[in-house]
């Protein structure tokens, strides 16, 4: 009991590490493509946030088991990129033809950005990393959790400051990616100061 | 025909490096390489890594391209790319472990990199092999030259070498205060707004003359 109870806090830490201080999106860069093109509206930031946290959770926790129960036994890890892949193809094109069943409204939300998350590079990412810093599983859930959630709070974060910035004047160069960019930078720079909160 | 040819070689190399380069047109695929910008040397082999798989996999997926159905082209495509992916790392794993592991996962991540599909897609779909090829080594060669750039300047900034060899001036802390910012993220990305920007000026400038 007791060495779960350890496993959970393990995982809680792991989880609030994801979120502020390795930061998917600002401390690697991963997801970038859609965090440039997306952010321009809260809500649509929000549903396609919500659709990474949902997806990554389960993919790399997926990952996890499919690496260590059949990668591992076949000694075929170096096979794990077209695997994490597959998985998740298949885990987003099933969660896609649920929702399109039992919840119609859900999927004119979320629909249109399932297909995106597939090319998503923070979801293959994830998996990697987990799989690098040598995970426990429920360690993984959390980091998998985490990891989306921060992305998400990025994502917002971004989207939020970006509708304020169509009201100011910005260089002529540096308008859209480039202005995107900085305040991406300002905001990894805040998200440093995190750093040292869990010891 | 032989005069054509040329000219559109010439055609494939421009765009690939300036006109329409994938980083400062549509910012895509900065994903898998900008993590390793922080060192000339890692990201060297990275963009090599990359610009090889780009080209070798426009190069399959224009042989076979007659022969993948439209609806499943997509996961073909993933495919390929995650072949050639795997035996980069293979290669890098054997022969240089250390620059194996300091890559981590940004090889795997190859992958998913926005360009690779996209000149699959945009053009290796439906143009012959030959030029497929060039088409995918110049895209590769031009986010090469960005990405390096980016790199050089983080370097030299925040560590005062190139390559791993002091510069005389900016490794001098008499002269040279380390710009440590340089070397952690957000470096990356401010290094990397300047040079979108510097280069869309330059070209507004062009599209105005």
């Amino acid at each position: 009991m007791n060495s779960f109870g350890s496993e959970i806090w393990l995982a809680l830490v792991t989880c609030f590490a994801a979120v502020f201080t390795q930061n998917i999106l600002l401390t690697t860069f991963l997801g970038m493509c859609p965090f440039t093109s997306v952010s321009r509206e809260v809500k649509t930031a929000a549903g396609l946030g919500g659709a990474v946290v949902f997806v990554m959770t389960f993919t790399t926790a997926l990952n996890w088991l499919a690496y260590k129960y059949v990668l591992i036994p076949l000694e075929l890890e170096f096979f794990r990129f077209i695997l994490f892949i597959i998985i998740i193809a298949a885990f987003v094109q099933f969660v896609e033809m649920v929702i399109d069943r039992y919840s119609p409204k859900l999927y004119q939300n979320l629909g249109i950005f399932l297909p995106l998350i597939t090319v998503n590079c923070a979801i293959l990412g994830a998996s990697l990393f987990m799989v690098i810093r040598e995970y426990h599983f429920i360690q993984t859930i959390g980091y998998g959790f985490g990891a989306g959630l921060g992305w998400l709070l990025a994502i917002l974060a971004m989207a939020g400051i970006r509708t304020r910035l169509n009201e100011s004047r910005v260089p002529e160069g540096l308008r859209g990616p480039g202005i995107t960019l900085i305040i991406a930078g300002l905001m990894a720079l805040a998200f440093i100061g995190f750093t040292g909160v869990l010891g | 025909m032989a005069l054509q040819a040329v000219k559109s070689n010439r055609d494939i190399i421009l765009d690939g490096l300036w006109r329409d380069n994938p980083i400062f047109r549509q910012v895509l695929g900065i994903c898998s390489t900008l993590a390793v910008t922080n060192v000339v040397l890692n990201t060297a082999v990275m963009c090599t890594s990359l610009t090889l798989v780009t080209a070798l996999s426009c190069l399959t997926v224009s042989l076979l391209r007659h022969w993948t159905p439209r609806n499943i082209r997509m996961m073909v495509q993933t495919l390929i790319i995650a072949f050639y992916v795997i035996i980069v790392d293979l290669i890098l794993k054997a022969y240089w472990p250390e620059m194996s592991s300091n890559l981590g996962p940004y090889v795997g991540l190859i992958i998913t990199n926005c360009i690779i599909m996209g000149r699959c897609e945009a053009f290796a779909g439906s143009n012959p092999p030959v030029s497929s090829f060039w088409d995918g080594f110049y895209s590769g060669l031009g986010y090469s030259l960005i990405l390096l750039g980016i790199s050089v300047v983080r370097e030299l900034l925040g560590m005062g070498t190139i390559l791993g060899f002091a510069v005389p001036y900016f490794s001098n802390p008499q002269y040279w205060d380390k710009w440590i910012i340089m070397v952690m993220p957000p470096g990356a990305f401010f290094t990397l707004a300047c040079m979108i920007w510097l280069c869309r000026s330059i070209k507004s400038k062009e599209a105005k003359s």
